[in-house]
């Protein structure tokens, strides 16, 4: 483990990317970050994810592995003596694998849609998205995490999201903690680990992301 | 070895369910079939899967498991002594798992789309994008099966059951829409691959004829159409 040469090709305010960057700091694992430019994308982005040409890509001794959930899956795999993302109950494993394509499903398009939309279609879109807020508060019952007593595989799914809320409040108006108060404790407890804290942008610099990008596509 | 009852909701049309149908097969575990309904979702299954609402539920000793990859895996981590459905090796794995991803996020939907699409211009707009996704997935069975007869290896794993499962539909549509999806022409070695894919043992009685499912989707229209008058 100690040649191995691990990139992970990312960018910034993606909640995909921050999924990785947990994954490997919880494993303390060793990575080189590139950062691409979206509306420039490098060559090696190209050659290592033709298919998408998306990031995050996890690079790993010259093998791209692209598609971020398969990513964390791997990288759980490869470095399993530390901080085990996955349960190794088969039943406990395939809620964590149902409940991270749920957050890829639903949850990414609702959020997507509150900042991207004005009037009825904007309050549709923040509906959805609360309602998935209740749907995982559920999921997640009494327990600290999603992975029991520590983070496990959906909590890192998931939590990147967060870095986006205060966009998502300040365009769809409403407040996260008054409507899901167990998800914001959730988050928060999450956000006193390390490597969450470190790997997720600020919030402020997300908003004023969220805003070029309306100013962008005209929606302002 | 996993024990306990292990029951399917399904209906034996869809090839989502088809895949889980193959996946126990192999593992040579029989369940029990619970017909569903499409047009009546049934009291259990709104209550195994009140997210989607949608078949297949697998119930392993009452437990729900939804979602058809999700299963896959699942069915391969229970029962560990029967042939793999995924391969052993990480990086392998990660492979099945993003073209899985693939075909049933972009491909598939491409041909659902191909099925609605009205007018011949339409549909041809369509199988344009269709065959650019039809080389790439031929392409990278040429990479994934090192040479043998299918995409897990010597016999069929999950990425021959993704892709496998949707082509009795495929053919039917083609059927009904009398155009070609699935050029030989343009990928020689997955219309190879279809064939052995069919003719193998634990796939053979599962996945159900073309012209039946063409037959099911006239009928399952005249009925939508009746009920919506």
């Amino acid at each position: 483990m100690a040649n191995d040469e691990v990139i992970l090709l990312d960018f910034w305010p993606s909640m995909f990317g921050m999924r990785l960057r947990i994954a490997l700091a919880e494993k303390e694992v060793k990575y080189e970050s590139k950062e691409e430019d979206l509306r420039n994308k490098s060559p090696l982005l190209l050659q290592m994810n033709p298919v998408h040409k998306k990031i995050p890509v996890l690079i790993h001794n010259g093998k791209p592995i692209c598609e971020s959930i398969i990513a964390v899956e791997y990288i759980d795999e490869v470095w399993k003596d530390k901080a085990p993302l996955l349960p190794t109950d088969p039943y406990e494993r395939a809620q964590a694998r149902f409940w991270a394509d749920y957050i890829d499903k639903k949850f990414f398009d609702s959020g997507r849609k509150i900042w991207t939309t004005k009037g009825e279609e904007q309050e549709a879109a923040k509906k959805d998205f609360i309602e998935c807020l209740k749907v995982l508060e559920g999921a997640l019952g009494e327990k600290p995490f999603f992975g029991g007593d520590n983070l496990g595989f959906v909590d890192v799914a998931l939590i990147g999201f967060y870095s986006w809320f205060f966009a998502y409040e300040t365009y769809g108006n409403f407040s996260t903690e008054a409507e899901c108060p167990k998800f914001v404790t959730w988050a928060k407890r999450c956000m006193q680990r390390d490597s969450v804290a470190k790997s997720l942008p600020d919030q402020h610099k997300v908003l004023e992301f969220v805003q070029t990008l309306r100013k962008k596509y005209g929606i302002e | 070895m996993a024990t306990g009852s292990v029951k399917l909701l399904g209906v034996w049309a869809s090839p989502f369910v088809n895949r889980v149908e193959i996946a126990l097969k192999m593992k040579s575990v029989e369940p029990e079939f619970i017909l569903e309904t499409t047009l009546n979702k049934s009291e259990l299954l709104l209550k195994s899967n009140p997210v989607y609402k949608k078949i297949p539920v697998l119930l392993h000793d009452e437990k729900p498991i939804c979602e058809s990859l999700v299963i896959l895996q699942y069915i391969d981590d229970s029962w560990p002594s029967g042939p793999s459905i995924l391969p052993s090796d990480p990086y392998d794995r990660a492979i099945a798992q993003f073209w899985a991803s693939y075909i049933d996020e972009k491909w598939y939907p491409l041909v659902v789309e191909f099925m609605k699409a009205e007018g011949k211009e339409a549909k041809a707009a369509v199988l344009e994008k269709i065959s650019e996704g039809n080389l790439l997935l031929e392409e990278a069975f040429i990479k994934i099966n090192k040479g043998k007869s299918f995409f897990g290896g010597d016999r069929i794993g999950y990425l021959d059951i993704v892709l496998g499962s949707l082509l009795g539909w495929v053919k039917a549509i083609e059927m009904m829409d009398e155009m070609k999806i699935l050029d030989e022409t343009k990928m020689p070695s997955l219309a190879e691959w279809d064939k052995r894919f069919c003719s193998d043992n634990v796939v053979k009685d599962i996945i159900p004829q073309p012209e039946k499912l063409a037959e099911i989707h006239r009928k399952f229209h005249q009925m939508k159409k009746a009920t919506s008058n």
